[in-house]
């Protein structure tokens, strides 16, 4: 049951969906609709298990007074803030006259996400720009024709996609100006290369779902 | 913590508190001075040069300031810089203005505070558009975030055209499905039924009870569809589901790092149809948008900040190139 | 309500400050802010997901006395509980039942949307009419035809390149690091207009310097 059931599941829930695209007709989508729905629900499952796992840990650190505890302690306090504050409003705005939704404009779960959640995640994710300048000025070298290749083609997208490149090249006529051959790099010589990867990626994807559904890929149960 | 630093920390305070209270505001850079600004950098990236060529490489920390200083200061100067339309970004506004008085718009709003300052400003600029046009929209999304930014952006909409406030009746010209986990499942399960997947919109109404929705069921029933996506679930899954399977005319927004690949899904197939009608890719993309709309705000306030910031890596990788080519003629 | 206002946006640029503090080094105010982020992450999505999904799109149907289906996503809330068993290691083995309801169900949608959208659609793209349109299209189509078979032919890793094989790789090859030029460029676009927003933030939103 602990290895047979699963795949079992893997195989109904697969060929439903397969099955499915080719006669969307009852009972077949009807398959597919219920699947659907149940993989929404789940979807919520999977991301509390995350977040109750990352509770889990940041307990055991204080328990057990491992490095970084003071920090487990501040995650959890985050934690039972937003959660509070969260429920409080979806609970508050279901009974409201007018109903109001826990995210408007006004509620404090709309004032942590304006002025904690949404500086840090943008911010964590701003800093990239400057490791990017940074490893590009150590690392990025035109050490064969390859690599060449890949540069002058950062070149010319980086300064056509942004008007300084057809001002530095305004004395040229329209059709030889930077945006011009930024535009006909993306849409012919990126085009071939990502299309040549989205088919390779696709037929790879095809023989993976394969045997997944098949039960010939198992790396998903984990061990006994 | 070595006292230099707490030092250089105080330091930093005081000068954020001096700006805060003390500065003049807004700052604006006269041309001569900007000019001086221009011509400063260039001496910097001289200087730069220079050492790289030395053999003695700068450190990070000093990339890190030039980066910071390069994206700050355009933000005071006052060149405009002249905004050229893509062929992408024309193929999604010609897509709109074709669309009649009353039309549906399915706007899928997936992305998350972090791509924000790319996406946020086309999205805004696109609901204005909508509103100011007529059109319909029925607002979801596939990541958490985006209702909320969907917001921001009706928001913007009312605040820039303050007459829309009173013309435009939630539920009558506009609705916010709220969001659903189950990425592309959700996008299949809107194929066939829009109510199966949303019953109650984010304010918990029901689905039927939402005069927009009336007789709105799937796809079959809208009449375009424009995603605005930082990653996964975004414009992938919705052409390879509401265009590909259920034939819904699409047009995205993306993050740049996304744009490169949603290019092959533009070109024509034997059909004579494009999976993808258009594209606007990053910021650059937004502020066409924006120019098209007749919306001039952030994202082409943002380009020559950008346009610096392009500048400043590729001078860095020309100097790093060249120190190492230097370098291996040496060892030749 | 004001004061509130204000102090959001003093607290947004503290903790804005905080994390930059991270590009001179790994710092106690980084390391503050980072698990702020992280609980208040985690506590965001919970929320949501409670509200959106687990009340909406469960309890909203299987309380309708009128939906003749309300029985059907209780199948979904049982495998969604077994996936919370994976928390406690004795019965952490339940896990695997929605987890292949999951992988089963990607893999079966992925097989064919993958496989229509990303190589049928995308091939009968590419095998165009070589003699149509003008030359600026005909070049295009026909660099677009070689460049994605070459690129392509270089994929196929279980013939030696070699030889003629070997030349249409290495074409290959030339088209895929376009490709990733490409991709550096508007990566290193999308990573610059993240710190723009953020700093129009502090001296726009919070200092209130940029016009």
């Amino acid at each position: 049951m602990k290895r047979e059931l699963p795949l079992t599941i893997a195989f109904i829930a697969g060929i439903a969906f397969i099955i499915a695209y080719f006669i969307p007709h009852p009972p077949f989508n009807r398959f597919e609709n219920w699947f659907s729905d149940w993989f929404a629900i789940i979807a919520a499952f999977a991301i509390w298990l995350g977040a109750l796992n990352l509770m889990k840990i940041s307990f055991i650190k204080i328990i057990r007074k491992k490095s970084d505890w003071l920090h487990a302690i501040l995650i959890i306090i985050s934690f039972v803030i937003i959660l509070f504050f969260g429920f409080y409003e979806g609970y508050r705005g279901l009974h409201a006259d007018p109903p109001f939704s826990f995210r408007d404009p006004g509620t404090s779960f709309d004032w942590i996400y304006v002025n904690v959640y949404t500086p840090l995640s943008a911010t964590m994710f701003a800093l990239l720009a400057f490791f990017v300048a940074s490893a590009s000025y150590r690392a990025f070298r035109a050490r064969n024709l390859e690599a060449t290749l890949l540069l002058l083609a950062a070149f010319f997208v980086m300064l056509g996609r942004v008007p300084v490149g057809d001002i530095i090249t305004g004395w040229l006529p329209m059709e030889y100006q930077m945006s011009q051959w930024a535009s006909w790099i993306m849409n012919v010589l990126n085009t071939a290369g990502q299309r040549a990867i989205m088919i390779g990626i696709a037929l790879g994807l095809v023989s993976t779902s394969l045997r997944i559904i098949l039960g010939l890929e198992r790396a998903y149960m984990g061990g006994d | 913590m070595k006292v230099k630093e707490l030092l250089a920390a105080v330091i930093i305070v005081l000068f954020f508190l001096l700006c805060y209270f003390f500065s003049p505001k807004p700052v604006q850079f006269s041309p001569t001075v900007s000019v001086v600004v221009i011509i400063l950098l260039s001496l910097a990236f001289v200087y730069v040069f220079i050492r790289t060529f030395q053999g003695k490489f700068i450190g990070r920390r000093t990339v890190f300031v030039f980066v910071g200083v390069s994206l700050l200061l355009p933000f005071f100067m006052q060149f405009s810089l002249p905004v050229l339309i893509s062929p992408e970004v024309r193929s999604v506004y010609d897509a709109l203005e074709e669309l009649p008085p009353g039309s549906k718009v399915l706007a899928s709003f997936d992305y998350d505070p972090a791509s924000a300052p790319e996406l946020q400003p086309m999205a805004d600029a696109f609901m204005k558009y909508a509103f100011e046009h007529g059109l319909k929209v029925i607002i979801m999304g596939l990541w958490p975030q985006g209702p909320q930014q969907a917001d921001q952006s009706v928001q913007a909409a009312f605040a820039e055209n303050p007459g829309l406030r009173d013309s435009i009746k939630y539920g009558r010209d506009y609705v916010n499905l709220g969001f659903q986990a189950g990425n592309e499942f959700v996008i299949l399960r809107m194929g066939e039924s829009f109510k199966a997947m949303f019953p109650t919109d984010l304010y918990n109404t029901p689905y039927d009870s939402i005069p927009l929705l009336k007789n709105v069921s799937n796809f079959s029933n809208v009449d375009f569809g424009m995603n605005f996506s930082a990653g996964k679930p975004g414009t992938v899954e919705w052409v390879q589901i509401a265009s590909d399977r259920y034939k819904l005319p699409m047009g995205a927004g993306n993050t740049a790092v996304q744009a490169p690949m949603a290019y092959p899904y533009m070109k024509k197939g034997e059909s004579g149809r494009k999976q993808l009608i258009g594209l606007l890719g990053g910021m650059a993309g937004g502020a066409e948008f924006e120019k098209l709309t007749k919306k001039q705000a952030k994202a082409t306030t943002y380009l020559l900040s950008q346009s610096f910031a392009h500048m400043v890596v590729i001078m860095f990788i020309i100097i790093g190139n060249v120190a190492f080519f230097r370098e291996k003629k040496e060892k030749e | 309500m004001e004061f509130w206002h204000v102090f959001g946006i003093w607290f947004a640029a503290a903790l804005t400050i905080g994390i930059i503090s991270f590009l001179y080094r790994d710092n106690v105010l980084y390391k503050i802010c980072e698990a702020i982020f992280v609980g208040t992450s985690a506590g965001y999505w919970f929320i949501v997901f409670f509200w959106d999904n687990l009340y909406k799109k469960f309890y909203v149907q299987v309380s309708d006395p009128t939906n003749p289906e309300r029985y059907v996503p209780w199948v979904g809330f049982v495998l969604g509980v077994l996936m919370l068993t994976r928390l406690f290691s004795k019965i952490g083995w339940m896990s695997r039942w929605p987890m292949a309801f999951i992988v089963g169900a990607v893999a079966g949608l992925y097989m064919m949307i993958y496989f229509v959208s990303n190589a049928m659609v995308q091939v009968s793209s590419t095998i165009m009419p070589v003699f149509i349109g003008s030359w600026s299209e005909i070049i295009a189509n026909t660099t677009i035809a070689i460049g994605t078979f070459c690129g392509l032919v270089y994929f196929f890793f279980s013939k030696e390149h070699r030889g003629a094989f070997g030349g249409a790789a290495r074409i290959g090859i030339w088209f895929l690091m376009i490709t990733f030029g490409a991709s550096f460029g508007y990566t290193v676009m999308s990573r610059m207009s993240l710190m723009i927003g953020r700093l129009d933030f502090l001296f726009g939103t919070w200092l209130g310097m940029i016009p």
